[in-house]
């Protein structure tokens, strides 16, 4: 049995660039934008990184299918630059790359940075993109928010949920992540909305509107990882370590076999329970302090409380309207305002929610920071769609946490 | 006795009301209000006359083993493809065997006719059992006479040796290259002559001569004749080719002009199928199909039953009325409207991959594991099943005839389909097996997790760049009740 990253690599310094439509920015300034905070936090030159991984997630409107982009933006010392391509769960896939590299003993400091500028598409929403050539002849080239919606009548069917209980439910995911975004100055979208806006907005993908679906973004977001010997050695005091890092990959059963009701996640469920066996939790919705999770669709939100053990089945509906899961409740979720209104440019979302959580662990969130001080932070980053995805689960917290 | 085994026909779901024709058009075409009576049948977007063919197919091998098929004809002037082959299409769809004979017939509107006369001589000369198909989805040029008097449908029939429904007593065909209309092979529409003109040197001089040849050579006469089958792309033609025969107007059949419109070439097979529904023994059936001449050809029905699916009186039940004639200029590719970039998503087909998943894509073949029993769509080296590591353990499995049930869905309004929303999710199918796909001729309504389904071929995506067309299988709600479901499966 693998002993796990527990506590094996520390967090030197973490930066983001501000998210949203950002039309006078390329993928090249985005990431120097996160970089330099980055490395201004970590306290390094950039002589000093050991290799680097780079995280996008649509590489045909964005810089290519290489690690050259990262190298050249930041005219890296011609070290090893990985690309990571991993649907939406890119950015902590690549986390995980310089956090192995690391623990591995094979590099004393490595980069991880998440980068995408879909904003050149011409049109809201993802952009449209095959998945194979023999996939796209027997499967649907549906919308992201068309293969989320599912999993609202699913869910609904199974728990016995109405459909007004669970809009309504929905609609308070947006809302508090709305509150939240307000509060972020790096958000993208940082108005607050009303129940009955999220509401009566117009149908995107049934049950789902508009409000429902979380911001595309341009943005970047970049992580420097050490061991903690190096961290301290470097004059770190407060670290910030990885306590558990655990990827989950469809194998098809969801898509193909049979058992699945279409109502949750498979692959969250294996992914938290393996994460939180690797970072010695036992209780979940105690022992966390706050979660930054893929809220891609509101929905998806609410079905992951349930994945993740943080609500029991079939009640997440109950906590979310209940509270649990806004800024002052039990265990608050985006508090930066999540994909919903931090924006989601694809690789980098998973290292803007290891960003949110290192920054509210070190109490340097602003003010939007939690008052209770946070020891453990869950990060859920999430690539593909409910039947066919990868679920990645960060958990990182202070030392002694 | 050679003859007709089995019938079945397909009329697409949608039926635009003429009224809502007329209304669009009374400005320019004030005329046009003479037609404004009844509904005609419209394809969808996704339907062809392939498509239409296999559901006709379908419905007529319901029952049937569908291993007795040595040949399948496709008759239509509405082919989709001028160099790939309509049959054939419709024969991967069928999931019918290689060996099986494949042949398209067009370039007439007696081409159905000619199509079924064919079939019947090869099947006395030792041919083997025939599928015959017709399917028509005409262009018509809005604001034209045809726009409102034709409808989309499709007829099937197996024809051969044995223990027939109707018997064939003989054919007579004429070949007259009487131009009436014509649509050359790059046009979109067609040219009309004076009606007048058509119905009187036309109709009424040529048919009669082919009526009186088969006639003659069944030795049989016109006060034989029990059901007159005849289309009538104008107003009255069938009555008086019957009339010039000599069969009493009381004969002929009505040509379903109030329901569904004039299918064209297949519209006397429409016609053949929807009367062998209720055909009692010994009645003397007489089918013409007029166009550059005429073919006719003489039946006995047996009392044996044609018609084992829904029948032409089964889909014209399955139907959904529609005033919107923006929605129809639409869904026929007649109005160019803004599609949105998301449109823009090329949709070009790697042959190679086409070619060597064939049987999944077109006949949705999926994998049964002989280990585990496991179904699953599509096949695979290593089974879905859990905890089974058997490699290439599966053997086909065909999952288009197998019943489903919903459990996943949406309506998507953000992706593009050319009739939005775009309704899709996961389907298990009864035996085991699931897949996601699209759903189609759905309502609101219907869908919720549970709701029966089957599959239906239908056109998945147009490459319009390339001009290829992407066929796959979709789900529709499972309108085949109680028997018609079990005798389908089998």
């Amino acid at each position: 049995m693998a002993s796990g990253i527990k506590d094996r690599v520390a967090i030197l310094g973490m930066g983001c660039a501000r998210f949203g439509e950002r039309w006078s920015d390329d993928a090249e300034t985005l990431m120097v934008e996160a970089f330099d905070e980055a490395l201004a936090d970590a306290g390094i030159d950039v002589s000093q990184i050991d290799a680097a991984w780079l995280s996008v997630g649509f590489d045909a409107q964005n810089i290519g299918p290489s690690g050259i982009p990262l190298a050249m933006a930041l005219r890296l010392p011609n070290i090893g630059v990985t690309k990571v391509e991993n649907y939406c769960a890119s950015g902590t896939d690549g986390f995980r790359g310089a956090v192995y590299a690391v623990a591995s003993g094979a590099c004393d400091i490595a980069l991880a940075m998440g980068v995408e500028k879909l904003k050149d598409t011409g049109y809201g929403g993802l952009p449209v993109r095959t998945r194979g050539t023999t996939y796209d002849m027997v499967n649907v080239t549906g919308s992201a928010p068309g293969f989320f919606a599912q999993l609202a009548g699913a869910y609904r069917a199974k728990h016995g949920v109405g459909y007004d209980d669970l809009k309504r439910a929905m609609a308070h995911v947006s809302v508090k992540s709305h509150q939240n975004g307000a509060k972020n100055p790096k958000a993208h979208l940082r108005k607050q909305i009303t129940e009955e806006q999220a509401l009566n907005a117009p149908m995107i993908a049934a049950p789902l509107g508009l409000f429902d679906c979380c911001g595309v973004s341009d943005g970047a977001a970049c992580a420097i990882v050490t061991t903690p010997e190096i961290a301290r050695a470097l004059g770190k005091t407060n670290l910030v370590l990885v306590k558990a890092l655990q990827i989950s990959t469809s194998n098809g059963w969801e898509l193909q076999g049979g058992g699945w009701d279409g109502s949750y996640f498979h692959t969250t469920r294996i992914a938290a329970q393996k994460a939180y066996a690797e970072a010695g939790i036992s209780d979940p919705r105690r022992q966390l302090s706050l979660t930054e999770v893929h809220d891609c669709f509101s929905v998806t939100e609410l079905v992951t409380m349930e994945d993740l053990g943080l609500s029991a089945e079939g009640q997440a509906w109950k906590d979310v309207l209940d509270g649990t899961f806004d800024a002052e409740g039990e265990i608050p979720c985006q508090i930066d305002g999540g994909l919903k209104c931090f924006g989601h440019p694809i690789g980098a979302s998973g290292l803007r929610m290891i960003y949110e959580n290192y920054l509210q662990l070190l109490g340097r969130a602003g003010e939007r920071q939690r008052q209770d001080p946070p020891s453990l932070a869950l990060s859920h980053n999430l690539g593909g769609m409910p039947n066919q995805n990868v679920s990645a689960v960060a958990i990182v917290g202070l030392e002694k946490a | 006795m050679v003859g007709i085994i089995a019938a079945g026909a397909y009329v697409p779901r949608l039926r635009l009301q003429r009224q809502a024709i007329a209304d669009a058009h009374a400005w320019f075409a004030p005329g046009l209000k003479g037609l404004a009576k009844g509904e005609r049948a419209i394809a969808s977007w996704d339907e062809d006359a392939i498509t239409m063919s296999v559901e006709a197919a379908r419905d007529c091998l319901t029952g049937v083993d569908r291993a007795r098929v040595a040949r399948v004809v496709l008759a239509s002037t509405s082919h989709p493809n001028a160099d790939r082959q309509n049959a054939g299409i419709a024969k991967e769809a069928l999931n019918l065997a290689d060996e099986v004979a494949a042949m398209d017939v067009g370039g007439s509107q007696r081409a159905a006719t000619s199509a079924l006369l064919d079939a019947l001589y090869a099947a006395r000369g030792g041919a083997g059992d025939v599928l015959c198909l017709a399917a028509e989805k005409r262009p018509a040029q809005p604001a034209s006479e045809l726009e409102l008097t034709t409808g989309d449908a499709a007829a099937a029939f197996l024809v051969g040796e044995g223990a027939v429904a109707a018997e064939f007593l003989g054919g007579h065909s004429i070949s007259i290259d009487f131009v009436d209309h014509f649509r050359a092979s790059d046009s979109a529409f067609d040219y009309n002559w004076e009606a007048r003109w058509v119905r009187e040197e036309g109709y009424a001089k040529i048919a009669p001569k082919a009526v009186n040849g088969a006639l003659a050579k069944t030795g049989l006469s016109a006060a034989d004749v029990d059901r007159f089958l005849m289309g009538a792309p104008m107003k009255g033609v069938n009555e008086a080719v019957a009339k010039a025969s000599g069969i009493a107007p009381e004969k002929v059949a009505d040509p379903l002009q109030a329901q569904l419109g004039d299918a064209g070439t297949a519209a006397p097979l429409v016609l053949l199928a929807h009367a062998l529904e209720t055909a009692k023994a010994g009645e003397i059936l007489v089918v013409a199909g007029f166009g550059q001449g005429c073919d006719v050809l003489v039946f006995r029905a047996t009392g044996e039953p044609a018609v084992r699916g829904l029948g032409v009186l089964g889909w014209l039940a399955r139907r959904k009325s529609d005033a919107n004639y923006v929605k129809y200029l639409t869904l026929a590719g007649h109005l160019n409207v803004e599609r949105g970039m998301r449109a823009e998503f090329d949709q070009k087909t790697a042959l190679t991959a086409l070619n060597r998943s064939r049987k999944a894509v077109m006949a949705l073949v999926g994998g049964r594991c002989t280990r585990t029993g496991t179904i699953q769509f599509p096949r695979s080296p290593i089974s879905v099943a859990q905890n089974d590591r058997a490699q290439n353990t599966q053997e086909d499995y065909p999952l288009a005839e197998r019943r489903a049930r919903i459990v996943t869905y949406t309506a998507d309004s953000l992706t593009y389909s050319p009739d939005p929303p775009c309704w899709y999710g996961a389907i298990e199918f009864e035996e085991g097996g699931r897949m996601t796909v699209e759903f189609v001729d759905v309502e609101a309504g219907y869908v919720e997790v549970g709701a029966p389904m089957r599959m239906m071929f239908r056109i998945k995506a147009q490459d319009e760049r390339r001009g290829f067309t992407k066929y796959f299988w979709k789900a529709v709600p499972d309108y085949l009740a109680g028997e018609n479901a079990k005798l389908a499966a089998e």
